[in-house]
């Protein structure tokens, strides 16, 4: 097997990625209803087609990466060129978007100033692992649905709406440039919307007005962040005129590098940022995600691990060289704040899913917090994106799994000793479980290790407020994270049965659901190191993402050259003076890293058994939720959160609205309205005017003959003898008059 | 065919003479004519359309131009033609007149006066945008007023009266406002040109030159401590902001559509309003440079007003086809946001919002439209869960919401994307601020949009509508060319972008050349 | 005795059969105070032609003024007798069907 990378071929398989299920979507919403199986054999095997040439691609990439030098680690010469990065724009293998007519490219003096948007592939290692992640992910995703959404009266919908969920994060991992990246993030928050209320239509579904509202509550919050988005890549669009990735990197640490951050620098940076707080449901915008679980059970696998969130994280690790300082030292803060805040929710929820869902946000906030710390930092995240997509993916499968067998009940209190009834989903639930909290040997815990280790270096190298709370923060929270999450495996499936009507109907899921399960809890094992084959348990080695991206843990600068071809950063390990003494500080974090993560999660799950297993009477929950009461009712209310934007900024917006509706109908409606009024009484004092004044002119002459005619009828007597008297008076008069003048 | 500009335009006319000829009960007849006589149309112009070579439009050229001496005493010319600007809406009209007499296939009352009517406005529409006389496009532009007028005043709602006269009042003042101007331009022609005739094109050629500055009056033009070519923008401007609608000149808009009948709902909202719009980039701004340059972010201010504003005036309705016709509102503000800022994506934005808007809510109105059929009410919190019914409606619905709040993917994104990014491109800050307060309004659209989505088709069904049925074929046909054109230029702008690009980008220039 | 003698009698004369019709209520008078006037006229006539002419135009005249005065007489005589049928009074003031 021929594993080289040849653009010219290789990019036109990685354009058929999104094609193929693009091509299942469009069969499977016009014909699915008509195919057997309502077409759910169509999207899957796309979708099967779609993960065998990411997992080929990405073979490509790694084999690159590993006989390219990856070795070479020792001789810090030769550790520089390590890069898999291809734009098909090289080879060009691109699309003119805006305008593409021959006439106009070709014109002169249009082409002089035209601003035309070139679009290509980009494929790098970043991209390559995720592309895989997703493409997995999202196959057993679909695997697992056969199964779980069997005899849902939209199921061919449902498989069209995630197989085009599938495309539009896959379009998002390969785009190079970011306006197409944010274009892919939208159509991936409409699919949230379609499929987080998939069963706002289903009658039979007794949360059908949930579903109604969560879908548009998670459509709406995100497109804050969407809009955060856009200005922020506005901004760089004017500063630099460019929305390429590539570009924007060189611009902007060129920039920097002449003339130091400037502030609209920070301002960009923060609205970008705000792009992930709403995809990836950071402190303040994660409300959306919990209220996503209205979804059906394979939706919120997909949406916390392969997509929509992954998204956010995926989108600062594709910015990452255009945030300042400042910006980062946000992000770190927001991370931890967005992990500890959510791990300490998501003690206290009874719903399964609800626990997962405050462990995703929990998680999400490890991985922005860790790039924002940056350098090994932002190989950390990433990387805990890629694990966490496999074991988070597995359990929340499972946790359909255990919902599907126990007829959709959700209430863990209702749970327990399902071990029995469903050996396979707690295995595989139970492998997961170890892999979030952070056990050596499963997946999660050379990722979350990484990431302690990359605050202990930020906090040795750059110290802040924003590192040193992380410092704190993140341990504390992965200790939490083991506590919680055994306690939604002790919770369902040991102990005795809580419910035994429950309990009697539980049974195991059919093969697709657990050839999904166990397929993912393999990758939640083996996903972060590959111990088989090194032995290495305790992660000294680089892990294989580390390689992947061109990250060596002896030369922790390399990880540029990796990830971002011929850029030299400004915003990372800029006070180290040699590779030597960063090797330094990361070998001392890496040792104390190691023992503390252990310890935290060691404590963790002891005290998960402790409290609720073997049911320790210190560690009583009852006994401890009373002495904290106050508080353990603003965690389980999520602090309020939701009350307090649905006062504020909801009502707020609802109040404005109505003020302009207001404004307008009374107001502007008023003054249109009041000059009509104002004209027709114009009008009639017109009209009063006319017919007395006017008319009355004419009336008047008419009178005054009239009056006239009367008042000389008066003298024309008929007696001749007066007549005689006028006409000797006038003649007298006459002759007076004469005489006289 | 060299005359086809013409062609198109009067095939109604002949199609309005033959149904007055017809007897009014043979309504089959009616509608069969009424059918060809918009349908011709439609086959040219888009043949016209695909036919079209992009740099025709290039340097303020026009195509397909016909220029005959019309009326001689005033240097009036029957002179047509076409650029990239008027290209798509003239398409545009041909197929949402088709798509109208189709649509409107529902209504019962005097048809044959219908049908004329209808014809008459596409006469009215056709001739404002292929107009390259200025007394010509006036003629045209009263020409389209008066079907309208009557098409609202017979066969609308309840209120139909009081909202066809404000219609037309409003209409009304916006063409005297024009044609105080036009004379005043045409007066101003004869002074510095007299044996030029009173095109659009001659104009804008003097207007580039600095004639058109009213020196040649008294007192230098002079006027209250305005200039006269500053009075001639204003007065134009208002004229075509009536029709936009701009704020604060938008209050017929809701009633209008709220009253008239689904179809006519559809034209008015997917045409009349790009006239306003198309308007001031033919007749207003290139003529007036300077006083244009000076009042643009006067114009992005009303602009972002309109958007902000009407989105959160339609986030507060409870009628279906008020909040429709408030989106409208908000979505024509990008077109003045566009132009004011005068970068190529600006306008190319605001050119393509015209496009986009014009599909999307011609959409949007028939989607009111289907449910008003039936429920013969509009109040959105009478409705939910209707897509339990209407799957078919529900989708359609669904994708034209999403066009209408500028998805990417749908040519709603392009408008507003380019729009937004091209007038956040100005060197001005002033339109920088601007850009960023607008988006408070693309927030709110998606809010009020999925709120109406919410509460008329998810959750629990009124059980007084489990018996509807879901769309017909004529409804789905009158519908889904328009969502099928919204993503099509969604995902291919180039395919408008290449038509429009030359004759913008020209524009541009012309408009930035006022600021020297 | 001179002109201004024969004036001043027919001014006198005149004057009385002006007063006689305006003034007296029967219609009898008025036709009086008629002949009155055209013999002051008369007098008039016959005293300029004396002192002033050198013909014989105003006796003449005077003549033809009797002749037309006998003339009138004898209508104005058949006019009140008419009168006199008709309205079965002789007084002016009673009739004013001129007025109609």
């Amino acid at each position: 097997m021929d594993l080289t990378f040849h653009p010219e071929t290789d990019f036109k398989l990685l354009l058929a990625v999104p094609l193929i299920p693009l091509c299942g979507y469009i069969i499977q919403i016009f014909l699915g209803r008509f195919l057997p199986r309502k077409g759910d054999w169509v999207v899957t095997t796309g979708m099967f087609a779609t993960m065998c040439i990411t997992v080929y691609m990405f073979a490509k990439a790694l084999n690159h990466q590993m006989g390219g030098g990856g070795h070479g680690g020792e001789h810090e010469a030769e550790t520089a060129v390590l890069s898999f990065f291809h734009e098909s724009k090289d080879i060009g293998f691109s699309w003119n978007w805006l305008y593409n007519a021959p006439e106009i490219l070709q014109s002169p003096e249009l082409a002089a100033k035209m601003q035309n948007l070139t679009v290509g592939l980009l494929y790098d290692g970043l991209g390559s692992a995720m592309l895989a992640v997703v493409g997995i992910v999202s196959f057993f995703v679909h695997l697992f649905s056969m199964g779980y959404m069997k005899g849902d009266h939209r199921y061919h919908i449902f498989f069209a709406n995630i197989s085009l969920f599938t495309v539009a994060m896959l379009s998002l991992i390969l785009s190079d440039n970011i306006l197409f990246l944010f274009i892919f993030w939208e159509v991936m928050g409409l699919m949230s919307y379609l499929l987080i209320g998939h069963f706002s239509h289903d009658p039979k579904s007794h949360r059908i007005t949930h579903a109604a509202a969560a879908c548009k509550k998670a459509f709406l919050t995100t497109r804050i962040g969407d809009c955060c988005l856009l200005i922020g890549f506005m901004m760089f669009f004017y500063n630099y005129g460019t929305f390429g990735f590539h570009e924007l990197w060189a611009f902007t640490t060129e920039d920097v590098a002449a003339n130091g951050w400037q502030a609209w620098h920070h301002t960009a940076g923060l609205f970008l940022f705000g792009g992930t707080v709403g995809k990836s449901a950071q402190f303040p915008l994660h409300i959306w995600l919990p209220d996503a679980m209205e979804g059906p059970t394979p939706v919120s696998a997909m949406i916390h691990a392969a997509t929509m969130v992954a998204a956010g994280v995926f989108l600062l690790g594709r910015v990452y060289p255009m945030l300042s300082p400042e910006v980062l030292t946000v992000v770190t803060a927001t991370g931890a704040l967005t992990a500890i805040f959510a791990a300490t929710i998501g003690m206290t929820v009874y719903d399964i899913k609800g626990v997962l869902a405050y462990s995703t946000i929990s998680q999400l906030g490890f991985m922005v917090a860790a790039i924002g710390t940056g350098g090994l930092g932002l190989v950390a995240g990433l990387f805990h994106m890629v694990t966490h997509a496999f074991f988070k993916a597995c359990l929340f499968l499972s946790a359909g799994s255990v919902i599907h067998g126990c007829h959709h009940e959700q209430d863990m209190r209702k749970m327990g000793g399902l071990r029995r009834k469903m050996p396979i989903t707690f295995i595989c639930m139970l492998v997961c479980t170890l892999a979030i909290a952070g056990m050596p040997m499963f997946s999660g815990f050379y990722s979350k290790d990484k990431i302690v280790q990359s605050t202990m270096m930020a906090n040795e190298l750059a110290p802040s407020w924003a590192t040193a709370f992380a410092g704190l923060a993140l341990p504390l929270a992965a200790s939490l994270t083991a506590f919680y999450m055994f306690r939604l495996i002790i919770m369902t499936f040991f102990g005795k049965p809580k419910d035994q009507h429950v309990h009697d109907h539980a049974h195991e899921s059919p093969l697709p659901m657990t050839i999904a399960l166990t397929a993912l809890a393999f990758l939640g094992m083996f996903g972060g190191q590959f111990w088989l084959a090194n032995m290495d348990i305790m992660g000294s080695h680089a892990t294989w993402f580390e390689t992947l991206v061109g990250y060596d843990a002896h030369h922790g600068l390399s990880v540029f050259e990796g990830m971002y071809p011929g850029i030299t950063l400004q915003n990372t390990y800029l006070g180290v003076e040699s590779a030597a003494a960063l090797t330094k500080v990361g070998a001392d974090a890496h040792h104390s890293a190691l023992i503390l993560s252990l310890t935290v999660a060691g404590l963790g799950i002891l005290v998960a058994f402790m409290a609720y297993q073997w049911k320790v009477r210190a560690f009583s929950p009852e006994k401890f939720t009373s002495t904290i009461a106050p508080i353990y009712r603003t965690v389980l209310n999520k602090y309020y959160i939701d009350e307090f934007v649905n006062k504020t900024f909801i009502r707020l917006s609802m109040v404005v609205a109505y003020v302009f509706k207001w404004f307008d109908e009374t107001i502007i409606d008023g003054i249109v309205n009041t000059v009509g009024r104002l004209n027709r009484i114009l009008g009639t004092i017109m009209a009063w005017f006319d017919k007395t004044f006017v008319d009355g002119l004419v009336n008047l002459v008419g009178a005054l003959s009239n009056g006239f005619g009367a008042a000389l009828r008066l003298i024309q007597t008929g007696r001749i003898q007066q007549y005689v008297s006028f006409a000797v008076a006038g003649g007298l008069a006459t002759v007076a008059w004469l005489l006289l003048f | 065919m060299e005359n086809i500009l013409s062609v198109i335009t009067f095939i109604p006319f002949i199609g309005m003479l033959i149904i007055c000829c017809l007897p009014k009960n043979s309504v089959g007849l009616i509608k069969g004519v009424a059918l060809v006589a918009t349908g011709i149309p439609l086959i040219l112009a888009t043949q016209l359309y695909f036919g079209y070579d992009p740099m025709a439009g290039a340097d303020g050229a026009y195509a397909y131009v016909e220029q005959i001496d019309w009326i001689t005493g005033i240097g009036a010319q029957y002179h047509v033609g076409i650029d990239g600007i008027s290209l798509p809406l003239v398409w545009l009209t041909s197929i949402l007149l088709f798509l109208g007499v189709p649509a409107s296939f529902g209504i019962q009352k005097s048809q044959k006066a219908y049908y004329a009517l209808l014809l008459l406005l596409e006469v009215g529409v056709f001739g404002v945008f292929i107009s390259l006389d200025y007394f010509l496009f006036y003629v045209f532009w009263e020409i389209m007023l008066l079907p309208m007028y009557f098409l609202i005043g017979i066969w609308g709602g309840p209120r139909r009266e009081y909202a066809a006269i404000k219609f037309f009042l409003y209409t009304l003042a916006g063409s005297v406002l024009l044609l105080i101007a036009v004379i005043a331009l045409r007066l101003q022609m004869t002074d510095i040109a007299p044996e030029t005739p009173f095109s659009i094109p001659a104009m804008v050629a003097a207007a580039s030159e600095g004639l058109l500055t009213g020196a040649s009056l008294p007192n230098g033009g002079l006027l209250l401590g305005m200039e006269f070519s500053t009075w001639a923008f204003w007065f134009l401007f208002i004229g075509f902001a009536i029709k936009v609608p701009v704020f604060p000149f938008h209050t017929w808009l809701p009633d209008a559509h709220v009253q008239a009948p689904t179809p006519i709902s559809v034209i008015l909202a997917g045409i009349l309003l790009k006239l306003g719009g198309y308007g001031m980039m033919r007749a207003c701004f290139p003529i007036m440079p300077v006083a244009f340059y000076e009042n643009a972010y006067i114009l992005a201010i009303l602009g972002v007003i309109s958007i902000v504003y009407g989105s959160f005036v339609a986030l507060g309705q409870t009628d279906f086809k008020r909040m429709v016709a408030y989106s409208s509102v908000s979505h024509m503000g990008y077109v003045l946001l566009g132009v004011g800022a005068m970068t190529v994506w600006g306008a190319e934005g605001a050119a393509m919002q015209m496009f986009a808007h014009g599909t999307s809510s011609a959409a949007m109105f028939m989607v009111v439209g289907v449910i008003y059929d039936r429920a013969h009410h509009r109040d959105l919190n009478g409705f939910g869960g209707l897509s339990q019914p209407m799957p078919v409606y529900w989708g359609l619905t669904t994708i034209c919401f999403f066009a209408g709040l500028g998805l990417p993917t749908m040519s709603g994104f392009i408008a507003e994307a380019l729009t937004l990014v091209g007038a956040f491109q100005s060197d001005d800050i002033r339109f920088q601020a601007l850009v960023l307060i607008s988006i408070i309004g693309v927030v709110i659209t998606a809010a009020f949009l999925l709120w109406a989505i919410q509460r008329v088709f998810l959750g629990t069904l009124n059980e007084k509508y489990k018996d509807y049925p879901d769309m017909n074929f004529r409804e789905i046909f009158c519908m889904v060319p328009l969502l099928i054109l919204c993503i099509v230029f969604g995902i291919f702008p180039n395919l408008i972008l290449d038509v429009m690009h030359p004759s913008l980008d020209h524009l541009v220039t012309l408009l930035t050349a006022g600021g020297n | 005795m001179g002109l201004g003698a024969y004036i001043a009698v027919s001014a006198i004369l005149f004057t009385l059969g002006l007063v006689t019709i305006a003034a007296r209520r029967n219609i009898l008078y008025v036709l009086f105070g008629i002949e009155m006037i055209l013999n002051a006229a008369n007098i008039n006539f016959v005293a300029f032609n004396r002192f002033n002419g050198d013909g014989m135009d105003g006796r003449m005249f005077a003549i033809f003024v009797i002749i037309l005065a006998a003339a009138e007489a004898a209508v104005a005589l058949a006019i009140v007798l008419n009168v006199y049928q008709l309205f079965s009074t002789t007084k002016p003031s009673d009739v004013d069907l001129l007025r109609e």
